[in-house]
């Protein structure tokens, strides 16, 4: 089937079998490979993407099913100011380690600092619960989720 | 010289925070992982695994999957065989299967193997493939594989009559069966340390690149010891060594689990070789759990023989570990039982004595050191778990009853009962630190209070030493490879350098800290030092990093490698100086003559001067390979508190707090050291919480996907109050000791000490690990019945 994705604000189209999933298809056929695959079970969320500003696991979603519609990955964080709150705050509270987890962490962040401006420690460990970390124990992924939202707002004021 | 320089910022040797270098690739999905990487005609490979934990394998039919477009061939054990590789040696001088030819002895064991073009068409290859198997009975515990009449696992190996993989045994028996005999009080605990999968995020895999004219074998592979691998696979698959180059891509965490070489690896390499092409394997999640290194799986029994006023006389263990149907422990070759002799703990008593049995199952094989340094975890936590039953027994405080134990600080070097040499360490400092931070006293009396009123609070204490850093060559091999590590310096003439590593990071932050070593130890800023890691091609030998070995072993290796380079460099300033190299002093950055700082060079100015102006005889070039074999290992340890509450009714429990108290020595980077201590808090939380990996009673692997072994999420895990004390090992170049497994070494005993307490005025004195809630509510149901 012919699909038309827009990843990270390109069109990107291909003719891919039905039954490919969109992981896959970021990571093979578009060569996005800061998307990640953990698990057989939609359980460890590194292979979180957002399908129109929403989080979704891609192995979980074919890429048929994306057709038409628009996909930020991390590659896609950066603008052209620079590096994205989120981006700057993983480095600044140490919120990675191996760095496996660290793209879907970050665009989960990103995606809930857009709806949140103020997440608290509640709200931050609800919203990445989706995600697992086997290297950091969270508490500084919520730290730098929450200094990113910080960051941001202080950037929207100025 | 000063050796002991404290650098500037600009700098950032030891002690600064500095940022991670490693971070700015990964927060842009820039790193190079496993399978990230592709080759042109790269093929793919997926495994067909047993569905069953024992049976015959009566035939393979692999013509329907041989059929699949795409499917190039598919690989059997029978293929293998003929190439003298369907068998392979594991690290603890057993041998495993390749792909199975005569049965298969676990379920997820390795039968054949699906070569194709594209992974989707090698998975439907791999569905394809056939297997007749004839049932045979499952044997799922080692209790069961060591009674009489056991049918036999591993009927193929000459000799083997029962299903027992080892015996090991240390310490004074007579002395001790002595102690025991006199004592006052004698207090025993039994429980099981369950198995456990270290789970990195990132599986393992291998991208097998061996070209068939020139006979390279290029490989990447998620290793964390690529160049022990490189001599294995030499080994094993009889290719020149010099012809092998093992690339250790980024990796996503590995915490014990990427130490074997496993299967898939062989396979993958074979069929690159006879394929001419380049062949990728990467495990799914369930291959992960169900077949790779597992972790833990001891039954224990200790005891203590004790005064009445709670004295430690001696202590007696016996265990019997369950290793799955090859024994395949990745630790030392004299140490069957790891390094469990630091089951005596952090107190000082004359007296122990600890055997041990490993049985043969149909499980998987592996018993790795996941986070943890060879079985300290399991000896942690029995000594620990011990130590509160004693107290709870004698009604003697468990702080108390630790104080009255411990080795003193005078005593070190402290032999202890097993023989180990601790170098260091303050205990009781380290305990009432913590105990102070967490408010101890008032905690106790909120304890007694809430108890009046029915409800449940427990306060838990673990206080660890750990023995990290193997090791010493006279001891300490594997596969017959001394653990030595290494490191090389070489500086370039604008005065930047490239410092390369014989260990491996997977996430610990390497290309930071160990820079860092090299700015403290030559004043050149870490900024200006490119860290190479994981390439056998472009780094010196090592055994890699697992056990905290890292910064023992390579992290020696570099301060002593950049101490060399920095008395060239003195010499070099002498000679730019015009003084005697005895007169030159060094600050942080700058030689300069002793007495007057004003005439001085900078490391970069000797740097420059080392390719173009010499004192007459000295060789060309600032740069040097250091070997280091440790004098001894390093004791790191820490004193943790949690305090939880338990709803009696349902028996769920809750971390209010956990106050953990580390002792690592020197900290080079201590934002770096403080996210291993999160991590490994989350991992001891995770086991004594949730995270196991069980069987039923026909060996089917209950936890072979994360929708069952549960690894705790953001919303599960506790917060963290850390603290820290400094004793630097004496022995080590920079006074470091190894840190990133403490926190899963010393943490499962605390959380279960505090469910244990909350519950001991009910008589409850233990409940096996996970401490889950149906087991809570069980332990209080039958103490209150
Ligand atoms: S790969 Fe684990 S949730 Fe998608
Ligand atoms: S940083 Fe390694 S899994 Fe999160």
């Amino acid at each position: 089937m012919e699909i038309t994705i827009n990843i990270n604000g390109s069109d990107h189209t291909a003719d891919v079998e039905p039954r490919l999933l969109l992981v896959d298809h970021i990571r093979t056929g578009a060569g996005l490979t800061g998307t990640h695959i953990g698990c057989d079970t939609t359980s460890c969320g590194v292979c979180t993407v957002l399908v129109d500003g929403t989080p979704v696991k891609s192995c979980t979603m074919l890429a048929v099913q994306a057709d038409g519609r628009e996909v930020t990955t991390v590659e896609g964080l950066k603008s052209a100011d620079g590096l994205h709150p989120v981006q700057q705050a993983f480095s600044d509270e140490h919120g990675l380690q191996c760095g496996f987890c660290t793209p879907a962490m970050m665009l989960v962040g990103a995606a809930l600092i857009d709806d949140n401006p103020d997440p608290s420690d509640d709200e931050v460990r609800w919203a990445i619960s989706g995600n697992l970390c086997r290297c950091t124990g969270y508490m500084n992924i919520v730290k730098a989720i929450q200094a990113a939202a910080a960051a941001a707002s202080s950037n929207g004021d100025s | 010289m000063t050796d002991t320089t404290t650098t500037p910022p600009e700098i950032g040797g030891i002690g600064h925070s500095v940022k991670r270098v490693e971070d700015a690739r990964l927060i842009e999905g820039q790193g190079n992982f496993l399978d990230d990487i592709a080759l042109p005609g790269m093929l793919h490979m997926a495994l067909v695994r047993s569905p069953v934990a024992h049976a015959r394998i009566n035939g393979i039919d692999t013509e329907a999957a041989t059929a699949v477009d795409g499917v190039l061939a598919v690989v059997t054990g029978e293929l293998m065989d003929q190439h003298g590789l369907a068998w392979m040696p594991t690290l603890s001088g057993d041998t495993q299967a390749v792909l199975a030819t005569d049965k298969v002895r676990y379920q997820g064991q390795e039968v054949a193997a699906v070569i194709a073009t594209d992974p989707y068409a090698a998975a439907d290859g791999a569905e394809l493939v056939d297997v007749d198997y004839e049932m045979l009975d499952a044997i799922t515990t080692p209790q069961q594989s060591l009674a009489d009449g056991a049918e036999l696992i591993r009927d193929e190996k000459e000799d083997q009559t029962d299903n027992l993989a080892y015996t090991w045994e240390t310490g004074d028996e007579a002395a001790t069966e002595a102690a025991f005999a006199a004592a006052d009080r004698v207090v025993s605990l039994t429980t099981h340390y369950p198995r456990s999968h270290p789970a990195p995020l990132e599986t393992c895999g291998i991208v097998a690149d061996v070209n068939s004219v020139t006979g390279q074998a290029t490989i990447y592979m998620t290793s964390q010891a690529p160049h022990a691998h490189r001599t294995l696979f030499a080994l094993v698959a009889g290719l020149p060594e010099q012809n092998i180059r093992i690339v250790s891509p980024d990796i996503g965490g590995g915490f014990g689990n990427k130490v074997p070489i496993y299967p898939g690896y062989v396979v993958a390499t074979a069929a690159s070789l006879l394929i001419g092409q380049p062949v990728k394997w990467v495990e799914t999640r369930t291959g992960n759990l169900i077949s790779t290194g597992f972790g833990r799986d001891y039954y224990m029994t200790g005891e203590l023989a004790l005064t009445n006023d709670g004295r430690i006389q001696a202590m007696r263990v016996d265990m019997l570990s369950d290793q799955g149907a090859f024994y395949s422990d990745a630790q030392p070759t004299r140490y069957r039982a790891g390094l469990f002799h630091v089951c005596t703990g952090s107190y000082d008593f004359p007296h122990a004595h600890i055997k041990c049995r490993g049985a043969f199952t149909n499980k998987a094989p592996g018993g790795v050191a996941y986070r943890c340094s060879f079985r300290i975890t399991e000896a942690s936590y029995l000594i620990e778990r011990l130590m509160q039953t004693a107290a709870d027994e004698l009604g003697i405080d468990p702080a108390e009853l630790r104080l009255r134990n411990f080795i003193q600080p005078e005593q070190f070097p402290y032999e202890t009962a097993t023989g180990f040499v601790y170098d260091s360490g303050d205990y009781p400092t380290a305990l009432r630190k913590a105990l102070d931070a967490a408010g101890y006293e008032e905690l106790r009396a909120e304890q007694a209070a809430a108890r009046e009123e029915g409800r449940l609070v427990g306060i838990g204490i673990a206080h660890f030493t750990e023995a990290v850093g193997a090791g010493p060559a006279h001891t300490y091999d594997i596969a017959g490879l001394k653990m030595i590590d290494s490191a090389e310096l070489r500086v370039h003439p604008t005065g930047k350098a490239i410092l390369k590593l014989g260990v491996k990071t997977q996430g610990q932050g390497h290309e930071t800290t160990f820079a860092q070593i090299v700015a403290e130890e030559t004043g050149i800023p870490a900024t200006d030092i490119k860290v190479i890691h994981g390439d056998t091609d472009d780094t010196p030998y090592g055994l890699g990093t697992y056990a905290s070995r890292s910064t023992p072993v390579g992290g020696a290796a570099t301060a002593m490698v950049a101490r060399k380079i920095a008395d060239k460099a003195r010499h070099i300033a002498a000679h730019l100086l015009e003084a005697a190299p005895e007169d030159i002093e060094r600050t942080a950055d700058k030689f300069h003559v002793a007495g007057s700082p004003d005439q001085a060079v900078s490391i970069q100015d000797a740097a420059f001067a080392a390719y173009t102006n010499l004192p007459e005889g000295m060789e060309y070039g600032l740069e040097d390979v250091t070997y280091y074999n440790p004098p001894n290992l390093t004791f790191p340890y820490g004193s943790y508190v949690v305090v939880v509450d338990v709803d009696p009714d349902t028996g769920v429990w809750k971390v209010r707090r956990m106050v953990a108290l580390d002792d690592c020595g020197v900290r080079i980077n201590p934002m770096i050291v403080e996210g291993q201590i999160h991590g490994g808090l989350t991992e001891g939380f995770a086991m004594s919480s949730m995270q196991w990996i069980t069987f039923d009673d026909d060996g089917n692997c209950i936890g072979s996907n994360f929708m069952d072994y549960l690894i705790p999420t953001a919303w599960e895990t506790p917060r963290f109050e850390l603290l820290e004390t400094v004793t630097p090992s004496p022995h080590h170049p920079i006074g470091a000791k190894g840190i990133g497994e403490s926190a899963t070494v010393g943490s499962p005993a605390a959380f279960v000490n505090a469910v244990v307490d909350a519950l001991a005025h009910l008589g409850v004195r233990n409940i096996d690990m996970p401490v889950l809630p149906d087991r809570v509510w069980e332990a209080i149901d039958t103490a209150t019945a």
